[in-house]
């Protein structure tokens, strides 16, 4: 039973990396640029969800307040990309990196500065709930993350692979000249992904924020999502819902069995691992350079 | 013996059959030339030998000596210098640093000592610079010596491409198109370097093109 | 504009080029050996800190603008050094002249030992595999805690070179010159570096692998040199650094401290040396300034000088921001420009500088 309830709780929180490694892979499999600041588009979108439904500030249906916050946060994205990353065409991707990582500086601050550093809680009809399968209980929160992330997966997946946006997306991730060449609208397309990882953000944010509670430092969950889609396999979004859960396992069953300290090690010596005997992670789409 | 042996050599990638069962043989002192159209396996043939990747057959030898026990980076030390199709050169570096990275091979000071800037280091970079300027007055550099090379037209790094090989010495050298994309004038000097690398350098020239003319006037074999 | 007669081969390897450079680099030097003539002892502080921060600047600049390698878990080696010197002179009872070498070295090999399995990664990759490292090293401090002292720190002894006392508050101008050896050392070093074939071999690293692997460069060793020099700088920057603080424990070297170092090197200007400077100098002041800029906002408002959490971070960040998107080149690639415009007034032109247009094309599925 209590190996149960670890299966569980892990796998909750593996899809909450899941979630936010969705929209890292997502945005590097289209545009080859890394957003580090994905965690921190998370907790935006938990707190812009947050105003609008909790009752200190819009007070708003959580079913109105949650479609409201992923638009918002679409719109987010896809104004950094047009104002920012646009601008960065062409530089190499660690400036990317590195431009990313300020740009959470700026939220995580900007977040605090307006909604403060307590942890707060989202109003949310699944805070709380209980279900039950036969014998087992288990929390709405818990289950719903679990299967909006699955969903949500095969959703992008599917774009990926069967809409014209899909394939203009990958072309013009696999070169960009020869897109532009072939009539695709490179940038819009980049501009176009931005918006999406900032709509799978929102959900990761809503979804976390009824879980738990929320910070602005939140948003360095980030890193480990990262660590994630990296095991699962860069530009893989299968292996970013696989990674996810494997760093969302681990950390229970690791803080279970190992000594306090040691749990805290297990994701970052699993990815060190990984890149060193993996380089390029589980669902390995990368292939040596021709000449 | 030749200088270059290339027997029976075969490489597959996937279920892609690169080449096939390829035999042939450089001699000293000519000027090799492999014709032929696109995608026939001419620039995986140097690649090959540059080792950077393993044949599934067949061998590989340089003055009688198997290449395939050496690893890509000890191929330019036994005297094979090479230029790529698509240039590769060091973007962010000055044309003579190019060229200077070509005497890598010649490094006999350590970590330490170039740290220190000691004597020998001095003296060794001195007889470095003397050999890259030669290169530098044989193909014309002048010009853009001190220049980097994001800034170079495509026809000057070809160029120095073909200086930075080179500046390595090599008792044999592979020219992957050397002439593609070069106007008319340009490649009639590139024919005309060629032809000098084998009569003033004793270079062996081994080279890659998909159109004939170029390869004609220079080639011997 | 300055135009050279090379004569010999010479011209190309001295350090100093002309007069010009003679003239300024020597009054320079003579104003860092009159800094603790000429200011009080906050100034000498915050000069102290500028030097420690430029060597650690420089250590990371070997790696990421002369080899082109990134690294995020730099903290790391910081901490290394910074331990293994306190604990060379407070367990093992060897002078600091010995333990800082040592902890350098010790520094350069655990670099070593990192870049040796991570040889085959790149961009990214390797970003990612350092700042694992990063979060790594942290938590083996706190676990370490019979060796490091755990969550509770260590203290740095006080300095003391043949009975002379370099302490940091009692003898603030002998820290400080003590730290000007160090970094005059250091540039040294890296200028010698960059006149020799081995920083070449880095350059070459850099801009094309392949083609460095064609002309006879071990990539793997080559890489594994530059993050063992990198990293060896880094650990006497930390060791100097745990000297300046005094008191340390995990907490000093955070992934935050890493991203810091990179965001410090990429203000500055990637691949120069006076970009360490540069970038040391905005990391060194930035907290300052900003204590400044809010005093004197405080004294309009009348508000006070409240703290707000993440300023700094933020102002950082958006500095960065804003020299990425236009001048990619850092603080120094700007002073380069200013000076070519009055060198060459009134002929200068903006797209003498001009990016090349590129593209980009998948790492993936080629």
């Amino acid at each position: 039973m209590l190996t149960l309830q670890l299966l569980v709780s892990g796998l909750a929180n593996g899809c909450v990396y899941g979630l936010i490694a969705l929209g890292f892979v997502l945005i590097y499999k289209a545009t080859e640029a890394v957003n580090f600041a994905q965690g921190d588009f998370m907790m935006l979108g938990a707190f812009v969800a947050l105003a609008f439904a909790n009752d200190d500030w819009a007070g708003l249906s959580f079913w109105i307040a949650a479609p409201l916050a992923m638009i918002v946060m679409g719109v987010f994205g896809y104004l950094v990309d047009m104002a920012i990353l646009r601008r960065m065409f062409g530089q190499s991707q660690i400036a990317v990196v590195i431009l990313t990582i300020a740009l959470g500086f700026v939220l995580r601050f900007a977040a605090g500065f307006v909604f403060g550093h307590e942890p707060v809680s989202l109003k949310s009809p699944m805070a709380g709930q209980e279900v039950r399968f036969g014998g087992l209980v288990l929390g709405l929160d818990e289950v719903s993350i679990i299967v909006v992330t699955v969903a949500l997966t095969m959703l992008l997946w599917l774009v990926f692979a069967r809409t014209r946006l899909g394939v203009a997306m990958q072309a013009a991730s696999q070169n960009q000249l020869a897109a532009y060449y072939m009539g695709i609208p490179v940038k819009r397309i980049h501009s176009l992904t931005w918006a999406l990882s900032g709509v799978v953000a929102a959900i990761a944010g809503i979804l976390f924020a009824s879980k738990g509670s929320i910070d602005p430092s939140t948003g360095l969950l980030g890193i480990k999502a990262f660590a994630a889609s990296v095991i699962g396999g860069l530009g893989s979004l299968p292996g970013a819902l696989i990674g996810g859960l494997i760093v969302g396992l681990i950390e229970p069953f690791a803080s279970y069995y190992l000594a306090a300290g040691y749990s805290q090690i297990a994701p970052y010596l699993l990815l060190f691992l990984v890149l060193v005997f993996r380089p390029h992670g589980i669902l390995a789409q990368i292939h040596a350079k021709k000449v | 013996m030749s200088l270059l042996e290339v027997d029976n050599v075969t490489l597959k990638f996937g279920g892609v059959t690169a080449v096939d069962h390829v035999s042939f043989e450089v001699e000293e002192g000519e000027v090799f030339a492999l014709v032929g159209p696109n995608g026939a396996g001419k620039s995986t043939l140097f690649n090959l030998v540059s080792r950077f990747y393993d044949p599934v057959e067949g061998d590989i030898r340089f003055r009688g000596e198997s290449l395939l026990k050496r690893k890509a980076h000890e191929v330019a030390a036994c005297g094979i210098a090479r230029t790529f199709q698509n240039i590769e050169l060091f973007e962010h570096a000055s044309v003579l640093q190019n060229l200077l990275v070509g005497r890598h091979t010649h490094r006999a000071t350590n970590l330490v000592s170039e740290l220190l800037f000691l004597p020998s280091v001095r003296k060794a970079e001195r007889a470095h610079r003397e050999a890259v300027e030669k290169v530098i007055d044989f193909l014309d550099l002048q010009a853009f010596r001190d220049k980097t090379i994001a800034g170079l037209p495509y026809g000057v790094r070809k160029v120095v491409e073909m200086g930075r090989a080179l500046a390595l010495e090599p008792k044999l050298l592979l020219l992957d198109e050397p002439a593609s994309g070069l106007s008319t004038e340009e490649t009639q000097d590139v024919a005309f370097w060629i032809e000098d690398i084998k009569t003033q350098m004793g270079v062996t020239v081994l080279m890659v093109e998909h159109d004939m003319h170029p390869s004609r006037r220079s080639a011997t074999g | 504009m300055r135009t050279l007669f090379k004569t010999s081969y010479d011209f190309d390897i001295r350090l100093v080029k002309h007069a010009g450079h003679a003239l300024w680099y020597g009054l320079l030097v003579l104003f860092a050996l009159a800094v603790p003539l000429l200011f009080d002892v906050f100034l000498i502080g915050e000069a102290t800190s500028l030097l420690i921060w430029s060597i650690g600047g420089m250590g990371l600049m070997i790696l990421v603008g002369q080899a082109g390698q990134e690294s995020l878990g730099h903290a790391a080696f910081l901490a290394v050094g910074c331990y293994a010197n306190t604990i060379l002179q407070d367990r093992m009872g060897l002078p600091f002249l010995l333990a800082l070498p040592l902890a350098g070295l010790i520094s350069g090999f655990a670099g070593v030992l990192l870049a040796l399995p991570t040889a085959r990664l790149h961009g990214i990759y390797l970003a990612i595999a350092t700042l694992a490292v990063s979060m790594l090293v942290e938590d083996v401090i706190i676990l370490a805690e019979p060796v490091t002292g755990g969550v509770g720190g260590l203290v740095a002894p006080t300095i003391s070179i043949f009975g002379v006392e370099f302490d940091r508050y009692a003898a603030p101008g002998r820290f400080y010159y003590l730290v000007l050896a160090v970094t005059i050392l250091v540039v040294f070093a890296y200028l010698n570096l960059l006149r020799s074939p081995l920083g070449r071999a880095f350059a070459a690293v850099r801009d094309s692998e392949i083609s460095a692997r064609a002309m006879g460069v071990d990539i793997a060793r080559a890489k594994a040199t530059a993050f063992g020099l990198s990293t060896a700088i880094t650990g006497l920057c930390g060791a100097l650094m745990g000297h300046f603080a005094g008191v340390f424990n995990h907490e000093s070297f955070t992934l935050i401290t890493s991203i810091q170092m990179l965001m410090m090197v990429v203000i500055g200007g990637l691949g120069t040396i006076h970009g360490a400077f540069f970038g040391a100098a905005v990391v060194v002041l930035l907290p300052q300034a900003i204590v400044f800029a809010r005093d004197f906002i405080g004294s309009f408002t009348g508000a006070g000088s409240v703290a707000v959490p993440g300023l700094e971070a933020a102002i950082f960040g958006v500095i960065l921001v804003l020299f990425i998107l236009f001048e990619p080149l850092g603080i120094y690639g700007r002073w380069i420009k200013t000076r070519t415009f009055f060198d060459l007034f009134p002929f200068y032109r903006k797209s003498m500088f001009r990016r090349q247009k590129s593209y980009l094309k998948t790492e993936r599925m080629r």
